[in-house]
This record gives C-alpha cells, structure tokens and sequence, in this order.
C-alpha cells in the first residue's frame, strides 16, 4: 500500500528522517515509536505532502504522494489539532469534511451516530465551537473525522494523547476492529508503548530519522520496546 | 520581585511578535505614534496662540480648562476600545510563590505607563510652559499641571472599572456610549453642566492648592476598587480565563445553489460571522460606502472626474480589498488539513471570488443613493463595479499567493497588522490607483464615456476570461503550496 524509497529530509544540513526502504502492506496496522525529535511526524506530513522530500519518493496505492493528488480521495488524517476549524461546530466540521468526501448529511449523521459512546455527550449537540472544546474532546473530533468517508489509509499521530482513559480503551478497540477487515492501513504513531503494541501488529522504532527496530508484534514485544528505550 | 517582573516585561517587549515584525510595519507604527505625538504637541504649544488670537479678551487657561469635559469623555471612549488592562499575561504567574496582591499591583501600576497617558503629557506640559512665559504665576500653573495629570490617571483607572463592570453584558460598548453619549446630552443643554463643574473644581483647585487633596483620592479610590475587582477575579476559571461564547448555527442552505462551491462558501460565510478579526471589519464597510460623502458633497472634488473612478472602485471594492487581501492567510490556521482533503484547489478559490463579486453587487446597490451627485458618478460607480470583478477580484486573488502571513481568527482587527506582509502594501496600489490612472487618463485625453467604456471593457475582459486566469492562479497556488504550509505553520 505505502512504499517509500530513498525517502530523507534534511532541515540547513541536518537529516531529520532517511528511511530507505519501508513498504507497509495493504491492511496493516503500523506503529511508529520513537523519542521527540524521531521523525514521526515528519514522516506522516511527508505522507500527506504536506512538506517536500529532500530525496526519494513516497508512493501510497501506487500513487506518488507528491506528483498526483488522487491519494487524498482513499486518506483520512488527524495530525494535530491545527487540523479542526476552530470556528465551526463538530457537526459543522463533520458535515464539511463529509462533504470534500462526497458524503451528505443524511450520511454523516449516521456515520457519528456510531460514535457516541467515545463522544460520552460532550461534543454533539453542544453548541460549542471546536476551538473552546477541550483538548481531549478535540482531539475525539479530529480522529472521527479523520474516519468520514470510508478511507483505506488511516494516518493518526499521537491519537491516544490528551485523552481519558476510557476513551483510550475504547479507541484502541475500535482501530483493532477497523484493522480487522483487512482493507484498512492505519497507521499511528505514539509515545505510550502500551498502547501501540495492543493495536499494532507491526512496530517500527525511529531514532534521529533512521529505522533502528523493525518488529512483528508478539508477546515478546513490549518487554523489547521498554529494554530499547530505557537506555 | 519588582527586578524580575519589570525583566519578563523587556523580554516581552523585545521578543514579542510585533517587535519582530517587518521593518516597513515598525515605521508606520513609528510614524503613527510619532503623528499624535507632533499634533499634540502642535496643540500644546499653539492653543494658547490660537484663542488669544480668536478671542483676545478671554484667558486661554480658562478655556482651555473648560474643554476639558470634552476631553475627558473622549479619551475615556478611546481608552475603552483600545487600552485593555493585560491581565491574561499574569497567568503563568498565578502558581509561582508571589503574593496575588502583589501581581495585582504591578499589573495596575504598569498601566499607568500607557502610552495612552503620555500622549496628553505632550499637550500639556507645551502648553503650561508657554502659560509661564506668558507670566502666569509658577505655583498655579504647576498645580493646574499636576491636577490635569492625576485627571488623565483617573481616567485610566475609571476606564478599567468600566471595562470590568460592562464586560458582562453582551452588546458591552453600549453602556459606555449611552454613558457618555447621556454626560454629553446634559452639558450640551446646559442641563446640568458638567463641564463648568469640572473647569470651576480645577480653578478652584489652583487658587486654593490644597484642594488638589480631592482628586488625588478620588485616584486613590479608583486604585483601590480596581485592586480589589482585580483580586476577587484573578482565578483561572474568572478573568484571566477566556470566555466562550454560544455557538450559534445559522441556516446557510441557500448557498447550495452556487453548486460544488457551496461548503467552502458556506466555511467562508462562518469564518467572517464567527471570528473577531473578519467580524470586526464589518462595521468598516459602512466607513466605505459612505466614503463617497467625504468628496461629493464639495464642490472642488465634484469637478475632479477622475475621483469618481477612485471613489467607485473604493466603495464598492471595500470588502473585496478587505477579505481578498487576506486570502488564503483566513485559513491559514487549518491550511494543512484543507491540504490533506480530497478537492480541487480552484474550488476553494472560487468560492471566495464568488463572495467577493457579490459584495460587489451588493455595495453597488447600497450605492445607487450616490446618484444624488450626478448621473455620471453612478455610472462611474457601476464601471468601477465591473471593473473590481472582472480585474482587482482576480489580481487580489493572485496577490495572495505571496502571502506568507499567519492570521489569528480571534484578535480584532482595528489597528491589527498581523499578516499584513509588503504584499498587502503594495497590493492596494495596483488596484486603487491604475483604475484611477487608466480613467482619469482617457477621461482628460478623450472624454468621459469613452473613459467609461474603457474601465468597463477592461472589466468585462476579465469577466470573459475568468475560468483561464482561474485556472492559472489555482496552479500557481499549488506551486507554493508547501512554502504555504511551512509559512503558516509558524508563529509570527
């Protein structure tokens, strides 16, 4: 599904990603880990070309990422919340994302109408703007929307952040069920190594932009992560 | 503790965003204050000169004096709309080890050195020294010195109280004007008459120094009832917590007759309803329709054709000046997640240039009363219209692709320069002044109707070719796409 080659970036000099080789197959859960400063995220805003490579290529179903704009139809994102339109109301932002997906409201009612049990009453039917919700309530918003339209690549970065813990467990279980039909490639990223590996079945490890880990999840994983980053 | 905060106040200053902003912006706001600055020093030195001159009976100080209820309420309506007490900077403060009282006092002693109460300083002081060469006596001068200061401290404490008083209520810039505008009503009908109140008191104050006593409380007092407001409030969930206001929905369905543009209009039509910055400009536009009554009404501007074109494009331009020049900084807050969407770019321009020709319609309209001067002006109007949607809607639009300015949707826009580039500066020239050129020009050269013809045929030009300069600016939109994202995504 996603295929990078040669894929650096570099800021006055300095390499801040340079991943050679990495595909991610369709339907995979990938996880990205990694200390502040990894590259996590400058990997995700190379995905969506919202920065330029220095070098290579990211290609996403075939697609070059940074040549064609057809990616975008089959890519939800939520990369922080510079994403939401602070002056709309959930719903607004939903039916207006909705909207760029081909999706009328009929659609997006019954789309949302799933998740009220993450929303716990907070976020539809407010009459609040986006920007005076809480963080934690925001970034609800801005994973949903990310899901509007069917997309068969899920980018999240840090989404389990600023969130309550039972939204957390409730998260996890429904990215587990979205990558369970196999037609989804989601990919987060997170600093809760818990987390990644209950979701991921594939847990990368990012230092200082290159690949350091490439690991299949297994039970063993966890312990791994945790020796690796308490150095 | 007075080192350390008088310390964060220097950084603040030095290493605030608008101490970083452009070169050309810090001289304009140089050459604004310096013009108050010159022109109340004008009226410091030469007031005295100007009413013996008018009135070589009268004693200047007694006038002078007696207009200073005017003064009072005016200054008190300025303060009120643009000096805010800065309250929200004290947060990080809050859980430090310093007593609360003590950050109360340094935010109410650092307002007193505003630049809203050094300005009259300047006035003032011109004005008692020339009263001395005049041979008015020194202790008398220096006391009516000393009271008009401790009157322009009291204003500054009194408008603070007023701000805290009326922020509660919703429309909260009607009680000042009702106040004011009532205090005015009751002089200017010799009602009560507050203005002889206030020039006896101070008179009366400087032949008999010791009544100075009175003001000085009356500023202690204010100190002390704002010291007080200040500190029952200064918890994160009162005053220093940002309010947050209902969401209202308006029903905007009706744009979905504009087709596949209809959310980006309908987004548009949002921000501008929802955001003190756009919202704030909205008043602005009665100043430009009305912008013609400046000039038509005379009869030396009646006779300069070439204004017709200028005033035209101006009043029925002005929203188009206005948003167009910000374009695509109005979304620059979510840039990034408009570019990770699924849509067509020239979508998302055409929905503005959409509303813009609208306004343009709509301000031509709310314009037809101008035909009051003179048939020709209204006709110049409607080429100016045509001229602003077939040429200036697609030139601003270009414009904006140079921008690089981050906007911040929540801060108000009078005397706001955020986002404004040199793109912005230079951008109102082309558009205000070659329509005036290419008119005046042909107007002088060959003849009105000809020059008519020609800013509507220039207009009409652009009109026919819209879908191909479309076309081209969406590309080069997208050529600058990433610069876009990286501009915005930095704070200024």
């Amino acid at each position: 599904m996603i295929q990078t080659t040669e894929l650096t970036k570099t800021y006055a000099g300095t390499t801040v990603l340079n991943i050679n080789n990495l595909e991610i197959p369709k339907g995979q859960s990938f996880g990205l880990v990694g200390n502040n400063g990894a590259g996590k995220t400058t990997f995700f805003n190379l995905l969506l070309d919202l920065i330029q490579p220095t070098t290579g290529t990211i290609t996403s179903n075939n697609i070059q990422v940074d040549t064609s704009e057809d990616w975008k139809s089959f890519t939800g994102s939520f990369i922080d919340e510079s994403f939401l339109i602070g002056y709309l109301t959930p719903e607004e932002y939903f039916y207006f994302v909705g909207e760029l997906r081909g999706q009328n409201k009929a659609d997006i009612d019954a789309f949302v109408s799933q998740f009220e049990e993450i929303f716990n009453d907070e976020i539809i039917g407010k009459k609040k703007y986006l920007r005076d919700l809480s963080k934690g309530n925001q970034k609800k918003a801005g994973i949903v929307a990310a899901l509007i339209g069917n997309p068969e690549v899920i980018i999240l970065d840090e989404p389990f952040a600023n969130l309550d813990p039972t939204t957390q467990i409730r998260l996890k279980k429904m990215l587990r069920e979205l990558v369970d039909n196999k037609e989804v490639t989601v990919l987060i990223s997170s600093h809760d190594l818990g987390h990644v590996t209950e979701v991921c079945e594939r847990i990368v490890v990012l230092d200082k932009g290159n690949v350091v880990k490439d690991l299949k999840t297994s039970e063993a994983t966890l312990k791994e992560l945790e020796a690796h980053f308490a150095l | 503790m007075i080192k350390h905060f008088l310390n964060l106040e220097w950084k603040q200053f030095f290493r605030s965003a608008t101490w970083q902003k452009s070169i050309a912006l810090k001289i304009l706001m140089g050459f604004f204050a310096l013009y108050f600055i010159v022109m109340f020093l004008i009226i410091g030195v030469g007031i005295y000169y100007g009413i013996k001159k008018m009135y070589p009976e009268a004693d200047p100080l007694l006038i002078v004096t007696g207009l200073l209820f005017y003064w009072i309420l005016g200054d008190l309506m300025m303060r009120f709309f643009l000096q805010k007490l800065p309250i929200m900077t004290v947060k990080p403060l809050l859980t430090l080890p310093i007593k609360r009282s003590q950050i109360v006092h340094y935010v109410l002693r650092k307002s007193a050195v505003s630049f809203f109460n050094f300005l009259p300083l300047f006035a003032i002081i011109p004005f008692s020294i020339v009263l001395l060469k005049e041979g008015y006596e020194t202790p008398i001068v220096l006391i009516w010195l000393l009271t008009v200061t401790v009157i322009v401290l009291i204003n500054n404490y009194l408008n603070f109280i007023i701000e805290a008083l009326s922020a509660k209520t919703a429309l909260s810039f009607l009680p000042i004007l009702a106040i004011a505008g009532s205090l005015f009503a009751l002089n200017h009908f010799e009602i009560i008459s507050f203005s002889s109140f206030i020039s006896d008191g101070i008179m009366s104050i400087t032949s008999n120094p010791i009544l100075i006593i009175i003001p000085i409380l009356i500023l202690v007092g204010l100190y002390l009832y704002n010291f007080s407001i200040l500190k029952s409030n200064l918890y994160v969930d009162s005053s220093v917590q940002t309010k947050i206001k209902e969401a209202k929905t308006t029903d905007l369905s009706w744009t979905n007759r504009f087709g596949d543009i209809a959310p980006f209009m309908q987004l548009d039509l949002k921000l501008i309803m929802r955001n003190k910055r756009s919202k704030s400009t909205l008043p602005l536009m009665a100043i430009g329709l009305l912008y013609g009554l400046f000039f038509y009404p005379q009869q030396q501007f009646l006779e300069m054709e070439f204004m017709y074109a200028f005033i035209g494009i101006f009043s029925t331009g002005f929203f188009l000046i206005n948003f167009g020049q910000f374009i695509p900084a109005w979304d620059s807050g979510y840039y990034k997640m408009l570019m990770s969407q699924n849509f067509k770019y020239e979508r998302y321009l055409k929905s503005k240039f959409t509303l813009m020709v609208i306004s343009v319609i709509i301000l031509f309209i709310l314009g037809i009363p101008y035909v009051y001067f003179g048939w020709k002006i209204l006709l110049a109007h409607f080429a100016a219209a045509i001229y602003n949607i077939g040429v200036n809607s697609h030139v601003i639009m270009y414009g904006g692709s140079f921008n690089r300015k981050k906007i911040n949707l929540d801060q108000k826009a009078a005397f706001n320069y955020q986002g404004t580039g040199a793109v912005q500066w230079l951008i109102g020239f082309p558009l205000l002044l070659i329509p005036m050129a290419i008119f005046g020009l042909i107007n002088w050269l060959v003849g009105f109707e000809v020059a008519i013809t020609a800013l509507m045929g220039l207009g009409l030009i652009g009109i026919v070719f819209h879908q191909k300069i479309m076309n081209f600016i969406s590309r080069r939109y997208l050529s600058v796409k990433h610069k876009m994202i990286e501009a915005f995504d930095q704070e200024n």
